[in-house]
């Protein structure tokens, strides 16, 4: 029987994970709508703001969320209504539950308990994801029955056959992560992407599996049917695919679900072929054993962005000084202010701990803890960002092309990569 | 908890089972089947047997009532094209007939037979177990299995193509 404390830490565990992948929401909205406008050359959104407040089109997303919970939920005459109500619950919950297995650090230990940065350590964690993201078709295959609408049902339609065709391939291309690290539990992948291979390259995932991690990303990029596979919800075709007749926050609850099904895929490429949480050329035993200067560094780069932050902030209030003529011009001095705050509270730590030679053995162990759970971020943040820029940049695909793609080129490379990687494998072992 | 758990379980399975046999929605007995295998799911990581667990809902509630719902969507029924089969009362009374004496023949035969506790093996389920095992003792049946799999692909190709 588990004891109240190992509750306490898996429910900590789940909170954090899941605090992680909803905080990201916003900013994720945030980053594909002033990422369009930066790569359409527009302006993007800075209307909406509290008391002018407008943090670059941050406050958007507080008002969007206020106008759609302030929205009615309609419910057509026409629908299915148990089936249009259960639809986007399903669609987001799956998606949420898939999180459960993404390791975000290595073993925390402290006070003798070996605590592991996952909320359930599975044997087969990538299959895991892989089952609970297949049963997201129903949220989406119901809400375009149900909807009793031709254009929902050619939506739910196009998701189902675009959905279980692009799993295939993306089966497939984690086959070859399995033989190469031989094991299917994420955090032993990413534990064995610390090593070096050939002694300069971090043996990542993307490094020894190049054809895998392609089809991955691929096949990534289809199962969020994002663009260029955005075809169930093509807006110039079929008004907006299966989510058509939804409003308020039921089509709040399908959004979401796209952003955080972006962050699901980002986390799944950066732990499978980016090497997860692990710092390149710093496996855990060097960080835990160079504590005192990692916290130094970090300290100090916490201080240097702080004032680097706070500068440019000033530094743009002063080009602007009456241009407005509204409360946008107090923006740089608030900011600016908030982050020399902060940036001066890290050159304190930072002084204070030049001190320092040596940490005790948790505190080591959590400088580490911070600095993996950093890197970590930054690979999700940073893939997060690439869907948004394959978004704006390419085109829709035909729904022939993209049946040709998944079915004819892509299953076919996949086989060829897991043949290729077999046969290397058994040349390397002799 | 362990016992708890295994009724809710137990229960769903069972009580998915009779909804998908007897509403008259397909869809919604499409869906009653996927609470069912959902729930023997939940019943094989209760017996840590995770391989088995998320297979079941990887193939099972994953892909193939995927497909099943797939075609339901395609052929779209409406309820009213929907018929009632017409009851054969002497078709009911021979399946009855036929289940008693099956329920009668197996009780015969197993009811002597004492519940014992069966130590389940530590890795039972586990990945490893599962691809040893298909590998070696049960290659035969399951190289068998992908055949007739592609025979019955092949043949689907056959059936739906006019022109090959």
């Amino acid at each position: 029987m588990p004891g109240l404390l190992d509750i306490v830490i898996i429910v900590l565990k789940a909170v954090f994970i899941f605090g992680f992948a909803l905080t990201l929401l916003p900013l994720l909205i945030w980053f594909e709508r002033k990422g369009s406008a930066f790569i359409q050359d527009r302006a993007g959104p800075n209307r909406a703001g509290i008391f002018g407040v407008r943090l670059a089109g941050f406050i958007h997303n507080i008002s969007d969320v206020v106008k759609l919970l302030m929205k009615e939920m309609m419910i057509p005459p026409q629908v299915n209504r148990t089936y249009f109500m259960i639809a986007p619950i399903l669609g987001f919950t799956f998606i949420l539950t898939a999180f459960a297995v993404i390791p975000w650090a290595d073993h925390y230990v402290i006070g003798g308990r070996d605590i592991s940065m996952q909320v359930a350590d599975m044997n087969c964690g990538i299959l895991y994801i892989l089952a609970i993201t297949s049963l997201n078709v129903f949220g989406i295959v119901l809400a375009g029955w149900s909807s009793n609408n031709k254009f929902a049902l050619m939506g739910g339609l196009r998701s189902t056959a675009q959905m279980i065709s692009y799993e295939i391939p993306l089966g497939l291309a984690v086959v070859g992560i399995f033989m190469v690290f031989q094991s299917a539990q994420l955090n032993e992948i990413v534990r064995g992407q610390g090593q070096l291979l050939f002694g300069f390259l971090p043996r990542w995932g993307v490094f020894v599996q190049p054809l895998g991690a392609i089809l991955f990303i691929v096949a990534a990029f289809a199962e969020t049917n994002r663009n260029p596979f955005d075809l169930p919800e093509g807006e110039s075709e079929i008004v907006a695919g299966y989510h058509v007749e939804y409003s308020g926050m039921r089509f709040a609850l399908f959004y979401m679900g796209e952003y955080a099904a972006i962050v699901l895929s980002s986390a799944m490429i950066a732990t499978l072929f980016f090497g997860g949480w692990q710092i390149p050329y710093a496996p855990t035993d060097t960080i835990i054993a160079h504590a005192a200067l990692w916290l130094k560094v970090m300290l100090a780069g916490g201080a240097l962005g702080g004032l680097a932050f706070a500068g440019l902030m000033f530094a743009w209030t002063k080009r602007i000084r009456g241009r407005f003529g509204d409360m946008r011009e107090h923006e740089g001095p608030i900011l600016g202010t908030l982050s020399l705050l902060a940036g001066v509270l890290f050159t304190f730590f930072f002084v204070k701990s030049l001190g320092l030679h040596a940490l005790p053995d948790w505190g080591a162990r959590t400088v580490a803890l911070v600095a993996q759970i950093s890197a970590f971020a930054v690979k999700v943040l940073f893939w997060c960002w690439v869907f948004i820029w394959v978004r704006w940049s390419l085109p829709r695909f035909r729904y022939d092309q993209l049946m040709r793609l998944g079915w004819k080129n892509m299953i076919p490379l996949a086989f060829v990569n897991i043949a290729v990687t077999a046969v290397v494998l058994v040349l390397l072992k002799r | 908890m362990d016992a708890i758990l295994f009724y809710i379980l137990a229960f769903l399975a069972v009580a998915g089972g009779l909804l998908m046999v007897s509403l008259k929605n397909p869809l919604s007995g499409a869906f009653s089947l996927i609470l069912s295998l959902c729930s023997l799911a939940g019943l094989f990581a209760m017996l840590h047997a995770e391989f088995v667990f998320i297979l079941q809902i990887l193939v099972y509630a994953g892909a193939i009532m995927v497909l099943v719902i797939f075609t339901i969507m395609l052929l779209n029924l409406k309820t009213e094209e929907l018929q009632e089969a017409p009851v054969g009362w002497m078709r009911a009374i021979l399946t009855a007939v036929l289940c008693a004496a099956a329920a009668f023949g197996a009780i015969q035969i197993f009811g002597h037979v004492q519940p014992q506790a069966i130590q389940v093996a530590p890795d039972f389920g586990s990945m490893e177990t599962v691809g040893r095992s298909m590998l070696s003792d049960f290659v035969y049946p399951f190289e068998v299995i992908s055949l007739i799999l592609l025979v019955a692909i092949v043949g689907v190709v056959l059936l739906a193509k006019k022109v090959i």
